[in-house]
This record gives structure tokens, C-alpha cells and sequence, in this order.
């Protein structure tokens, strides 16, 4: 056993915040996903990691570093389409919901494919009629279009494929989220240093102390729970890989979430604005929390892992 | 990074699981809650039975009788412990997890060779005579005194929060030596024979009633300066090193425990609101075990556990509460009985957010130390 990151996975985790920190500063990141950001992305090997012989536990090192940069898009799906379709892709899950659909990112996409219990549906983009934009999306860089009626697809995979996606996609997703609650983190941190009120630092003030402390240990808590899930599902045997899944995408949700919430309190009235940056990384993790299960979903899926 | 166990810790655990098979039917029935001359006899017999079969002091040197196991070792034999429903540490928990791994790292060879083999054998249990009532989480604050007279030291004053001191053979002693010096330096670190003259000890009772808790009272109480472990006055770093112990290594026993008891509780569970708080709990607590597993694979490659210790202390902590709150719920009437393993469990749990560092004190400092946020500044009559 050695839990820890390789000597690989650290030169991967350098090279991708390396990308971020390059090619997506938060000035790009706020203009939103778009085809450039694609091409950028797809170059550096992110969404061909599979492909490429990583396995899950790489690409959660990788998605680790988008979430912390909140880098836009729907990359997600585009590493698990890898391989399967070649075009700019997005993913819309419709088991258990209802129209209207809130289909992502339709204004740049080539394909959406259609996620149902039983199988994977491939749409062209262009067919989907009567889509409406939402004026306002929740998250900024998520742009959403309401969608009534879907077109027809073609049937891309199985039941068995979609399970796969349902695991490998939740964990990947957990490592942005878990990336997402870490910059959390160290903004509010950087924040409480810095912002003097009464004379001194807030940071020195105990009530604002114990928040960024349960930052901290809610995010490490969340990646430790990630990494496990991406090791049982590149080597099954040595644990549930159902149970470990479902309990790193509740605690990554919950983790990005609550630290977004309690980076808003940290940093005070400037916190509530447009400009500061926290509200990009709350409103995604809201978003995210909407895909490949919630925190509630997941946590129900725990427990019946567990025998009653 | 990965997650498998190899070969030569499944081998182990082979081993351990059949050596748990035949002797856990030998051993006598459990006493009772309360009776602590029982409790003693129980916990240092399985003691000895650990001892006997090389498997006591799993991690502690083969020099000082231990097993010298790996890091993930160690964790099987939780894993397998657990799941075999063995004994827990029970009274040796001073001895074995506290007082024995300071000895071994700050005594000298006289010390070592005296106290160490008695532990391991179970043979001497041991208490903690650290808190006093004016030193909680102020801990620097502690007034217990010990004056130089001749070779002896004559200790005077009151420790409180004293686990096991009723039935103890030695005590774990803070004492202030250097009153002139400020608080963290006027500190020494005294083993205490807990049948020296001067000595009263009172059980306290808990929320729980009879409990292993005591007050001790010292009136010039004679230590012999031999007895001092480590330099005097340098007590204070002494103690840390017994915390880094206690927060690092003493709470994934009851992590292991804590999911155990979640499974159990599963069995229980029937309601959809309580299988749905039960699944996050779990969730919670496999969390904080794969951190467990991060600090052990860094204390195999750098021999501490790291900063991944004070997290899981203040993680575990706080689920495990979460657990207990949700059993008493589950149970619902069936919780009016004390003597319930959830209700006892819940109870006793209150507890972990307070012993060993208050959840505050940890939140102080996984702040200072982690974060690097400045102190709070002092407040200052004026």
C-alpha cells in the first residue's frame, strides 16, 4: 500500500497546474468554455487520459487541478466519451427526470449524448430544436438552454457502459469538486490574512480560525475519500468500489459546497460580489451536485451498501 | 498511489485472523461496565495473550519486546482485531499507547529496561496525571509542584481527568519544577508508583456513573529524581511528544471500531431518513479511514504520521458523535436503557470532542500550524 501520489502522478499534477495557471487564469476562466479552451485542453491530454493507459487515479489528479483553477466546460463528459465519439461533447443524464432538460454548454457542443439507465444515445447538437437559453444561468460559466422534446439518437453504448460512466464519471467529478473546496480554502485564507478589522488580521481571530480549519480538514477529508475511490476502481479487489464512489462524490459535493458557503463568510460583504472570485467556485459545485448524483443520492446509495 | 495490501501483510493477516479464531473462545467472560478490579484482570490477561503469541506493542521495537510491525501492518491488525470482536486496549491504554512510546523515546536505557517489558506483558497498568483543575486546555498552566530535597522530588497538588489511577501501578506525572520560569519551561515529566505515601485517589463520577476517571491528590508526595523522565524543565516538549502519540496513533483503533459499530447499527436501521444519515456517517467515517491511510503511508516514508494526524483527531471525532446521535434516534424508547452498547457508546462519546484536545484546541492549532494564521493576540488588563 502507498496511498500517496507517485513521483508520475506529482510531475502530472505539476504540469496541469502549470496549464491552469498559464493558459487558464481567472480572467480567461470567467469568458467561459469555448472551442479554443477545447483544442487547449484536448493538446494536453486531458480528455484522452484513458486512452493515453492512465487510470482513474491520474485523472483525478488532473481534475483535481481544473477544479481548483474552476476551469469551464463540459469536461467531464469529454473524458468519458473519449475514444467513443470524436467531437466536442456533453452529456445530459435524463434517468428519474423530467423536460424541460437543462442541456449544458449546447451553443458549442458537436454531439450531445443522452445518459439513460440503459444505454448512451448520441444527438447531433444541431437537431436539438426549440432550444430556449436561460437568461441567467446559475453558474456563469455553465451556460444552460431548456430543451422540451429530444431528437431521436443513435445508441452509442449499453447499460454497461453507462454504469461505468455513472462510477468513473462521479469520481473525476469528485476530484473537481475536491479542487473547488481547496481554493476555497486558500482564498479565504490569503483573504483572512490580509483583511485587518479591529487593528489586526481576522485570520487571528478564533472565530474565523476554526472556519478556515474545517475547511481545511472537510477538503482533506473529501480528496482522501477520492483518491481511495479512483484506486479501487483501477484494482477492484481491494475494496466496494459502489461504496467508495458514492461516499467520495458526497463528501467532494458537500466539501466544495460548504466551503464555498463558508468562503462567502470569510470574506465579509466583498465575498457577496460579482468580482470576487468565490461565487464562481460555490455556483459550480451547485452545479456539479446536479450530475452523476448528489450528496444526497449518494448518501443513500452508502447505505444500501451497508446490510440492513 | 494505491491502495493494495502486500503480500507479507496478507500473510499476516492470515496468520492473526487464525490466531484470533482459536483464542478469543479461551477467554473469560467480559466483567461488567463498573468493575474495575475485573476490568484490570480481563484487559491485562488479553494483554498477556497478545504478548504471548508476539503481538503485543505491534508497533514498538523489537529491542523493547515489540513487534516492530510496518505501518500497514499495524492496520490489519486493527482491521482484524475489529472484525474478530477482540478486547480493546482497555487499561492498558496509558501504558501501551501513552506512557510506554515517551519512555521509549525520551527515557533512558535504565528506564526503558524497567518500565517497558512490565507494559508490554501486562503486567503494570499505568495512568495519566497531566489535567488539573486549573489546567484543562491551558495545560502550561499546571501548579502541581515538585521541590528537589536530597534525591527526591516532594510533590504537592491535584491532577484531575486521571484515566485508570484507581486501579494503576504507575502514574504519567507533570510537574512544575521551575516556578520562576514562564509556564512552558518550568515543567518536568515524573513516573509516579501510584502505592507511594501521600497519595488519595477519588473515581469521578461521570455522565456515564462509575467511570475510569479519577482525581489524584499529592501531599509531599516522594519521587525519587531517578524517576524524572528526560531533562528537568523540559517536561513541556516531553509532553508533546507523548500528544503526537496520543492524536497520531490512539484514534484509529476507535475509527476502526466506530465503522464496526456503523454496521451494526445498519442492522438496526429501518426508517429511510435514519439509512439516509447512516449512509452519510458511513461515508464520513470511510473518509476519514482513507486519510488514516494516507498518514500511515507517509509515517512509512517519513516515520511521522505529519499534520494528517491532528485532521483525522478532529474529523473522526466529530462523526463518530454524529453516529451516536443517530443510534439513539434509531433506537428510539430501546435508548432509556444505559447499559445499551449504542446508548453507553453515545455517552461515552460525548467525551471525544474534549479529551486529548478540545475540538477548539485542535481547530487552534490546525490553524497556526497548518494554515499559518497568526494567534489570537492575548486579551490585556488595562
Amino acid at each position: 500500500m502507498d496511498f500517496e501520489l507517485s513521483a508520475d502522478q506529482v510531475a502530472l499534477r505539476h504540469g496541469i497546474r502549470s496549464l491552469c495557471e498559464g493558459r487558464f487564469p481567472i480572467k480567461r476562466v470567467r469568458a467561459g468554455f469555448d472551442r479554443g479552451a477545447h483544442a487547449e485542453l484536448a493538446e494536453a491530454g486531458v480528455f484522452s487520459l484513458r486512452t493515453d493507459g492512465f487510470g482513474v487515479a491520474d485523472a483525478a489528479v488532473v481534475f483535481e487541478e481544473l477544479g481548483r483553477a474552476v476551469v469551464p466546460g463540459p469536461l467531464v463528459w469529454l473524458y468519458l466519451a473519449n475514444g467513443l465519439v470524436d467531437a466536442v461533447v456533453g452529456g445530459l443524464e435524463v434517468a428519474r427526470r423530467r423536460p424541460p432538460w437543462m442541456v449544458e454548454h449546447l451553443d458549442v457542443l458537436d454531439t450531445l449524448l443522452v445518459v439513460d439507465d440503459d444505454g448512451v444515445q448520441s444527438v447531433a447538437a444541431g437537431k436539438v430544436a426549440g432550444a430556449l437559453p436561460v437568461a441567467r444561468p446559475l453558474d456563469p460559466l455553465t451556460p444552460v438552454h431548456r430543451v422540451e422534446q429530444l431528437p431521436a439518437g443513435e445508441l452509442v453504448g449499453e447499460a454497461d457502459l453507462v454504469a461505468r460512466w455513472r462510477l468513473e464519471g462521479a469520481v473525476v467529478t469528485a476530484a473537481f469538486l475536491v479542487g473547488a473546496a481547496e481554493a476555497c480554502t486558500e482564498l479565504s485564507v490569503a483573504y483572512a490574512k490580509e483583511r485587518r478589522q479591529f487593528d489586526r488580521p481576522i485570520g487571528s481571530f478564533q472565530a474565523i480560525k476554526h472556519l478556515l480549519a474545517d475547511m481545511l480538514v472537510r477538503a482533506e477529508v473529501a480528496r482522501a475519500s477520492v483518491h481511495a475511490a479512483a484506486c479501487t476502481l483501477d484494482d477492484p479487489d481491494v475494496g466496494d468500489v459502489t461504496r467508495a464512489v458514492a461516499g467520495a462524490k458526497m463528501l467532494a459535493g458537500e466539501a466544495a459546497i460548504t466551503n464555498g458557503k463558508t468562503a462567502t463568510q470569510v470574506h465579509g460583504g466583498m465575498g457577496f460580489t460579482w468580482e470576487v472570485d468565490v461565487h464562481l467556485y460555490l455556483k459550480r459545485a451547485w452545479a456539479l451536485d446536479t450530475v452523476l448524483g448528489s450528496v444526497d443520492e449518494h448518501a443513500d446509495a452508502v447505505a444500501a451498501t451497508v446490510p440492513g | 498511489m494505491d491502495l493494495r495490501y502486500s503480500e507479507s501483510d496478507e500473510a499476516f493477516r492470515a496468520e492473526l485472523r487464525s490466531w484470533l479464531a482459536r483464542s478469543l473462545p479461551e477467554l473469560p467472560s467480559r466483567p461488567s461496565w463498573d468493575d474495575w478490579a475485573g476490568r484490570r484482570r480481563f484487559d491485562t490477561d488479553w494483554q498477556r495473550r497478545l504478548f504471548d503469541a508476539g503481538y503485543a506493542g505491534i508497533n514498538w521495537p523489537r529491542e523493547y519486546g515489540g513487534r516492530d510491525a510496518s505501518p500497514s501492518e499495524q492496520l490489519v491488525f486493527l482491521e482484524e482485531t475489529t472484525r474478530a470482536r477482540a478486547p480493546y486496549v482497555g487499561v492498558n491504554f496509558v501504558g501501551s499507547l501513552h506512557a510506554g512510546p515517551t519512555i521509549m523515546t525520551e527515557g533512558n536505557d535504565e528506564q526503558k529496561n524497567r518500565y517497558l517489558p512490565e507494559i508490554l506483558r501486562g503486567d503494570e497498568v499505568w495512568c495519566q496525571g497531566f489535567s488539573e483543575p486549573g489546567a484543562g486546555s491551558d495545560l502550561a498552566a499546571l501548579r502541581t509542584s515538585a521541590v528537589r530535597d536530597g534525591d527526591d522530588y516532594v510533590v504537592n497538588g491535584q491532577k484531575i481527568w486521571c484515566s485508570f489511577a484507581h486501579i494503576a501501578d504507575y502514574g504519567e506525572l507533570l510537574v512544575r519544577t521551575d516556578p520562576d520560569a514562564p509556564k512552558h519551561r518550568g515543567i518536568s515529566w515524573l513516573v509516579l508508583p501510584m502505592d507511594t505515601p501521600g497519595i488519595d485517589v477519588r473515581p469521578i463520577d461521570t455522565v456515564l456513573g462509575s467511570s475510569e476517571f479519577c482525581e489524584v491528590f499529592l501531599d509531599d508526595v516522594r519521587v525519587p529524581v531517578a524517576n524524572r523522565v528526560g531533562a528537568e524543565n523540559d517536561g513541556w516538549r516531553i509532553t508533546q511528544v507523548t500528544f503526537a502519540f496520543e492524536r497520531g496513533t490512539a484514534f484509529v483503533s476507535e475509527l476502526v471500531e466506530a465503522r464496526r459499530m456503523a454496521e451494526d447499527l445498519a442492522g438496526l436501521a429501518r426508517d429511510p431518513a435514519h439509512r439516509h444519515e447512516l449512509g452519510h456517517v458511513v461515508a464520513e467515517l470511510d473518509g476519514v479511514w482513507a486519510l488514516t491511510k494516507r498518514n500511515v503511508t507517509r509515517a512509512a516514508r517519513d516515520g511521522s504520521p505529519g499534520d494528517g494526524a491532528l485532521m483525522v483527531k478532529l474529523a473522526y471525532s466529530e462523526s463518530r458523535q454524529k453516529l451516536g446521535d443517530l443510534s439513539v434516534r434509531v433506537l428510539d424508547r430501546s435508548a432509556l436503557d444505559i447499559d445499551n452498547e449504542f446508548v453507553v457508546e453515545r455517552l461515552r462519546t460525548l467525551a471525544l470532542t474534549i479529551a486529548a484536545g478540545t475540538s477548539q484546541i485542535q481547530r487552534n492549532i490546525i490553524s497556526e500550524r497548518l494554515l499559518g494564521l497568526p494567534r489570537e493576540q492575548q486579551w490585556t488588563s488595562s
